[in-house]
């Protein structure tokens, strides 16, 4: 069999999933698309056990914090299909002010520090993670630090405003 | 090991106790913490704890232009800055769309090829120290000397390099740096042989290594291992064959694999892998006198610093080094993700443009704080001394663990 292209993935997953997935976009040649956190654990299920697409290698887990939208959190996963070679970025969108979604270590252990690395600095709750505590930062710290709303330096500076930053 | 019986601590029979491994042990070689609950010399269950060098680099770099990141790099894994400081021009280049001439494309090589030798030498040779041989450790340290020696030559600085720039280089190599480059390829194999033949058949080093800590490419694979370490297990994944980047696909070269996925396997593996960085170098050096002289960087005037005397002395140079130092320049509103074979693995940086100067978010995707989680559970069972090797075969860098 050939090796898959970003076309045929999109096929099975649409041919699957309907219009729970949002409309594939490309940036850069990585299929990337949206889901929700009700169907997150059965398109990453799908993702991995689908003897075709086979994206059998979790690289990464991460998030990211848009405190403007409505669904203010974001959640990326990085999927890669060692034999076809192939990657995939899937985003879901959650609730900052109750951020929970399934946890993915039921699918693959490494997901485990992952998904604590996010809990750490975002506060997403992965819901079924064996163990959701800290990582990187103390345990008794009371912040997610990595959410916009924290600066990173004394507030009262005039030379770090965000506009020096062009934004 | 799992059918253990667990005492409460006032019970007679309790015969176990917790051992803290770290976070200052000198065999750790690094700020891990590692709580282990002891039967004898066997370890029956361990928790890590890490984050003791954590520095908020993913926030930090919220605030930083980009050219600014390329120093925070630096000093994830610091074994092999070069290959972080080039990864990250790479990313930023793939998002700004710019392409690199094919001679930029094997200087990096060069050096990247270089950093991934030194960092291999560092974790063979302490791999060495911890099974008992001091001697190849402190051989190969003259070697890493020389590879910082060219490191010097081509940017000034030795540990944390902050090479290139984005587009090229900050200036082209000089001559001496060839010469060393040119001398190197010819007194390091001569040598890295020599600590092959120390080790490779060396009965104590077997007998220590192998069979240790035997992973299987499955169990690998589900813990999203990456690099030597997940080679060595027989999975022949590497970013520079699946995904190549700056002309990777121009070299001819091997990817080695194990079978076992123990401690030798992975010591054998790391060797491998610096006879073929050894070979794309030559090929490198060879490949560059057929390109056209003195092209060290790409034509990108928005986000090459001009030189300084031309900045003085005219107008287009003085606008765009305004324009790049003030942030002045608009950038692409997307995201990009790029990989690059880093020491230890798969080194990915996410990054989210907003358009500003910034990144809106940066994530490093950080191949030892993937690798390490597997640490604690795969200790359970192990004897102490067999778990330490296992830790300097894993080559965790403290940088890169915690960023």
């Amino acid at each position: 069999m050939d090796k898959l292209n970003n076309q045929q993935v999109i096929q099975s997953l649409t041919s699957v999933f309907g219009d729970r997935i949002s409309i594939p976009s490309e940036p850069y040649g990585l299929l990337t698309f949206e889901t929700s956190s009700e169907n997150i654990s059965e398109v990453l299920r799908f993702l991995k056990e689908d003897k075709d697409l086979k994206f059998n290698y979790l690289t990464d887990i991460t998030a990211i914090h848009y405190p403007e939208q409505a669904l203010s959190i974001g959640v990326i996963y990085h999927l890669h299909s060692l034999t076809n070679n192939i990657r995939v970025r899937i985003k879901v969108f959650i609730d900052g002010d109750a951020p929970h979604i399934p946890t993915a270590t039921n699918l693959w252990e490494g997901a485990n520090w992952m998904e604590r690395e996010t809990f750490d600095f975002f506060g997403v709750i992965f819901d079924g993670h064996p163990n959701l505590v800290r990582v990187l930062n103390v345990d008794d710290m009371t912040v997610f630090p990595m959410r916009r709303e924290h600066p990173l330096e004394d507030p009262n500076r005039v030379d770090k405003k965000d506009y020096f930053f062009g934004r | 090991m799992m059918n253990h019986p667990i005492f409460t601590d006032n019970d007679p029979q309790k015969e176990t106790f917790i051992l803290n491994l770290g976070p200052t042990h000198p065999a750790t070689h690094g700020v891990f913490q590692n709580v282990l609950v002891m039967d004898g010399e066997r370890i029956i269950s361990g928790v890590s704890t890490i984050g003791y060098i954590h520095r908020a680099f993913e926030k930090i770099a919220e605030h930083r232009p980009f050219y600014q990141i390329t120093p925070l790099t630096d000093r994830l894994n610091y074994c092999s800055s070069p290959i972080n400081n080039m990864g990250w021009h790479m990313t930023v280049e793939k998002l700004l769309g710019i392409e690199t001439p094919k001679r930029v494309d094997y200087l990096r090589v060069i050096v990247m090829e270089l950093a991934r030798i030194s960092d291999h030498l560092i974790c063979n040779g302490i791999l060495g120290v911890d099974t008992g041989a001091f001697t190849g450790f402190l051989y190969l340290m003259e070697e890493r000397e020389h590879i910082y020696e060219i490191y010097e030559e081509i940017c000034g600085a030795r540990l944390t390099t902050n090479i290139g720039r984005i587009g090229g280089f900050e200036r082209d190599f000089n001559d001496i740096a060839f010469a060393k480059i040119k001398k190197f390829l010819v007194k390091f194999p001569p040598i890295l042989k020599e600590f092959e033949t120390l080790f490779n058949r060396n009965r104590i080093f077997i007998e220590r290594t192998s069979g240790v800590a035997a992973v299987d490419p499955e169990t690998a694979l589900n813990y999203s291992w990456s690099g030597p370490i997940l080679r060595a297990t027989g999975v022949d994944y590497d970013v520079r064959v699946n995904e190549p980047y700056s002309s990777y696909q121009d070299f001819d070269f091997e990817i080695p694999v194990g079978t076992s996925g123990d401690v030798y396997d992975r010591y054998i593996v790391r060797n491998e892998e610096m006879w073929q960085s050894l070979r794309i170098i030559e090929q490198a050096l060879q490949k560059i006198e057929k390109e056209p002289k003195g092209v060290f960087h790409a034509d990108v005037p928005e986000f090459y610093l001009p030189p300084k005397e031309e900045v003085y002395n005219s107008m287009e140079a003085l606008i765009y080094h305004f324009k790049i130092v003030m942030g002045e320049i608009d950038t692409p509103k997307t995201e990009v993700y790029h990989a690059v074979e880093g020491g230890n693995g798969e080194l990915g940086f996410y990054l989210v443009n907003d358009g500003g100067r910034s990144p809106y978010r940066l994530h490093f995707r950080r191949p030892s704080f993937i690798n390490y989680q597997m640490y604690a559970p795969m200790s359970a069972g192990m004897l102490l001394s067999d778990a330490i090797i296992n830790m300097s075969s894993l080559n965790v860098i403290a940088g890169e663990l915690d960023a």
